[in-house]
């Protein structure tokens, strides 16, 4: 079946699984990427997380200002491998 | 939020692997007005952050018989508590470059094949590329694999113990933080950040926060926090890393989600107790040695890194059971493998509760081992 109302385009997900979820008492960003993956995609939810946090605003009445975002983790923007690899120092601590 | 209680029959403190699971399998065996608190949300600790392996390769024969039982409950898991738990059985692929270890290798597929676990031991390398291609193990004297070990999603799994629970009954409290505890006459007084719960008994299932826990009541577990990091890439097609490739020796873990994105990580070199902040170095080294392992990975890009606990005890296994405070149980110090064994150690906290025989005794997982001098003698662990 194909997704009608995709909110997360990383991770394929709808609206209405994210509202399921925060009827569910999962109320946070945190427990929804979680659970959905949302904001886990590759934009790292540069795409969705302004839409997830006015939802959950809606659903809990608090003003989306006051909604924590979620943590955000480096690296901000994809690296590869090999990339990476050559940034090790060897003896200094891990 | 939900109302806060102002009674329960039991309190769970911790809303990770360990503490969930528990929860269901109190409430399902019918135990009312089971709460769980956690000072912050559901899954938010070293659960949410782990590796989520699961293998029956252990070197003790207690740990392969738990690990076993887990495994077993995990292959039904999803049709039991109703949602999925992201089940992966690509194996364990477990590499030494020690002579020492391949030895120790050696006899513990012995031990695992007395107790049914039918792993694999063996030298050449093209079976192991046959389980995991391309893998660049020259370097290797030995491989050990079992197909039925794998990993499972630590938040789908958790979120399923925790949904599981709610349908019979159990109450979940995020953003309540335990912050003393008091005995009383049959029960304790759990006191929070959002008021205080008079209970018959408590569980201390805050994993790398559990010492803290135990010191509110004047309990003293010699339990402490290790930072591990950890990263994760963009998905990419599947076959990339099949089985959860593992070594103690060469220090590294790598596996392909079902979803398509790599997890890599090692042990740290130093420091314990850093909290999460991360660090560069680390991530640089744990995508060195994903690059001589799987050299075609070199473009796969990475896309986050965190940290997250072992919560770790002197003898790396866990403390189970009562303890010199009434009432006051543990289900802790699971140093790293905690989100594998959480099945069976909400089974014997069920079965120690309800004053049932639990499926395994817990006696040497009593805390006093270590007061005593005594250790569980894990070969098979980081
Ligand atoms: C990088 C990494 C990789 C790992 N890989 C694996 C693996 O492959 N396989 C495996 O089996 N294990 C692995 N582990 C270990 C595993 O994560 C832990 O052993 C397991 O998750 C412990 O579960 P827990 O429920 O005891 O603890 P946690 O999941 O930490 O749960 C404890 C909870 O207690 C809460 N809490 C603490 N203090 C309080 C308080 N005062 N009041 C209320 N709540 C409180 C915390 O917020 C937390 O949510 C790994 C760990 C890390 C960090
Ligand atoms: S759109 Fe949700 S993570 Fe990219």
């Amino acid at each position: 079946m194909p997704k009608a109302n995709v909110i997360c385009r990383c991770e394929e997900i709808e609206i209405d699984e994210i509202r399921e979820w925060i009827a569910r008492g999962y109320d946070t960003f945190d427990e929804l990427k979680r659970e959905l993956r949302v904001g886990m995609g590759p934009c790292q939810g540069r795409g969705c997380r302004d839409i997830i946090l006015r939802e959950i605003a809606k659903a809990t009445g608090q003003p989306v200002a006051e909604i924590a975002p979620g943590t955000m983790r480096p690296p901000v923007k994809p690296i590869k491998i090999s990339l990476l690899a050559e940034d090790f120092r060897e003896g200094e601590h891990r | 939020m939900t109302d806060f209680p102002k009674t329960a029959d039991i309190v769970i403190i911790g809303g990770g692997g360990v503490g969930t699971a528990t929860a269901y399998y109190l409430a399902k065996s019918g135990r009312k007005n089971v709460v769980l608190l956690e000072k912050n949300t559901v899954c938010s600790g070293s659960t949410g952050r782990c590796g989520a392996g699961i293998r029956a390769q252990w070197g003790l024969e207690l740990n392969c018989r738990m690990a076993l039982a887990c495994l077993d409950t995990f292959e039904h898991l999803d049709e039991e508590l109703g949602l999925p738990t992201g089940l992966n059985q690509g194996g364990y692929l477990l590499v030494a470059y020690k002579e020492k270890e391949w030895a120790q290798f050696q006899k513990n597929v012995e031990l695992q094949h007395s107790l049914g676990i039918m792993s694999e031991a063996f030298t050449d390398v093209k079976r192991a590329q046959e389980i995991c291609p391309g893998v660049a193990v020259d370097d290797a004297i030995g491989f050990t694999f079992y197909q039925r070990d794998g990993h499972a999603d630590p938040f789908l799994t958790t979120f399923a113990f925790q949904e599981a629970a709610k349908r019979y009954g159990a109450k979940f409290c995020k953003f309540t933080e335990v912050i003393g505890l008091k005995a009383k006459d049959g029960g304790m007084t759990v006191e929070t950040n959002r008021g205080s719960i008079d209970c018959k008994e408590v569980i201390n299932c805050a994993g790398s926060w559990a010492q803290d826990v135990a010191a509110m009541a004047g309990v003293k577990l010699p339990n402490w926090a290790e930072r591990h990091q950890i990263l994760i890439t963009e998905p990419v097609d599947p076959g990339v890393c099949p089985p959860m490739l593992m070594s103690f020796s060469g220090n590294y873990y790598i596996q392909q989600r079902p979803h398509g994105s790599i997890i890599a990580g090692e042990s740290p070199s130093s420091d314990i107790r850093l909290g999460y902040t991360s660090n560069v170095n680390s991530i640089a080294s744990i995508a060195r040695t994903v690059l001589k392992l799987l050299p075609r990975a070199k473009n796969i890009r990475v896309v986050r890194q965190w940290a997250g606990h072992y919560d770790m005890t002197p003898d790396s296994a866990p403390i189970l059971g009562e303890t010199d405070v009434k009432h006051f149980w543990h289900a802790t110090g699971f140093s790293g493998h905690g989100f594998m064994l959480a099945p069976v150690a909400g089974q014997i906290m069920t079965a120690l509760l309800n004053g049932d025989k639990p499926p395994f005794d817990p006696t040497i997982m009593d805390y006093r081992r270590f007061e005593r001098g005594e250790r569980i003698v894990e070969p098979n662990v980081v």
